[in-house]
Parts: structure tokens; sequence; C-alpha cells
């Protein structure tokens, strides 16, 4: 019963990165709701591993936080070699 | 009881990741929405990977947990560091609220090289100081 509250925490979360993503100001504030999002669904799969009984479901999870981070450190080496040449003042 | 340890740990672990996911949605500013996001959801993420191990009790499930939980622990500070070097490089503003910025002037623009001399200002000709 607390597992399905549990789910429906984490999906509140899911649409409040979401809404970061969508209307964030600049492109980091994005890259930071992606990397929010991504950490978020490594836990929705990893208590849906427990709703389902299934071990194999954890080592999507390990997948899922091992691209999570190439992907941040991706962007963010994107945003310093000039990813934003409109805010140059 | 190891399944009540593990209910009441993923759902702790869900709360932090909720309040980190609410700090990213309502915070001002790209730094205290960083600020707000990494802690917590490693946390989180510690904390639900933590409950899933005592659930399953198995001896492989342990190890992939334990490996889960050293890796976020060891990628989350680098890669939330990168991007708020990049940022801060890329000329995000802070929040008007902001009381001091003690890496104003101290960034060399052209090399992305940090020096913390008190005299950083005549180092650098007009101009190449990240301001």
């Amino acid at each position: 019963m607390i597992l399905w509250l549990t789910i429906g925490l984490l999906v509140a979360a899911v649409l409040l990165c979401l809404y970061r993503v969508a209307r964030g100001p600049s492109l980091p504030d994005r890259v930071v709701g992606l990397d929010l999002l991504a950490s978020v669904t490594v836990g929705l799969i990893a208590v849906y591993a427990v709703l389902s009984g299934e071990i194999i479901y954890i080592d999507v999870a390990t997948v899922l936080a091992l691209i999570a981070f190439l992907g941040t450190v991706a962007f963010a080496y994107f945003i310093e070699k000039g990813g934003m040449p409109w805010r140059k003042t | 009881m190891a399944q009540d340890l593990s209910a009441w740990l993923i759902f702790f672990g869900a709360l932090f990741m909720f309040i980190a996911a609410l700090g990213v949605a309502r915070m001002p500013d790209l730094f205290t929405r960083m600020h707000s996001s990494t802690k917590s959801a490693t946390l989180g993420v510690g904390l639900i990977m933590l409950g899933a191990a005592f659930h399953f009790g198995e001896i492989g499930m342990t190890m992939r947990v334990i490996a889960i939980i050293v890796f976020v622990f060891l990628t989350a500070p680098v890669a939330a560091h990168m991007l708020g070097r990049a940022a801060y490089f890329a000329g995000v503003p802070l929040w008007e609220g902001t009381l001091s910025d003690a890496l104003r002037g101290h960034y060399d623009r052209r090399t992305h090289r940090l020096i913390s001399d008190e005299k950083v200002e005549e180092n650098f000709p007009e101009g190449d100081i990240a301001v």
C-alpha cells in the first residue's frame, strides 16, 4: 500500500522536473531538470522492481544511472565550450 | 519486519526526491536549483536502493545496490560541479536577491583559469575578467 503512495510521489516529481525542462529560461536550467529526471527515473525503476519482484530491473537502473551521468557531463562540456553564443556580453 | 523497514526506506527516499523536484521547480535561480536537486536526489536514490536491498535480501542484489550507491555518490557531485562551472562561464544571471558573488572577477575569461589573488583585476586587461 505504501509503495503505491511512493509511486505517486515519484510521478509528481517527474511532472515537476518536466515543468522545469519546458519552462527553464536558460539551457543549464533545462539540463538540471533532465539530470534530476534521470535520477527520479532510477528510483522509479527500483520501486517497480520491488513491486513486481523481478531482480533484473535493478540492472536497468544501473545502466540508466551510467548513461545519465554521461549525458550531463556532455551537456556541461558543450555549454562550457561556447554552447550559448547568444549570451556573449 | 524487513518488509516494513524496506517500505519505509523507499517511502522516505521518494519523499526526498519529491522535495528535490519541488525545489527545482520553485527556486528562483539556477544555482539554488542545483543546490536543491543534487544533494536530495543523491540521498533519495541511496535510500530507495537500500530499501530494495532489504526487500530482496539476496547477496547478488545487495552487491548491485552497493555498486549503484557508490557510483551515484561518486558521479553526482562531479556532474553538478561541471554543470555549475559551465553555467557560470556562460553568464547565467544570479537571483536579484543574491548578496555576494565570491567568484566575481577571479576567473580569466579566455583560459577559464581561477586566480585567488586580491589584485586580480590588475592582472588582466579590461574585458578579460568574467563578471
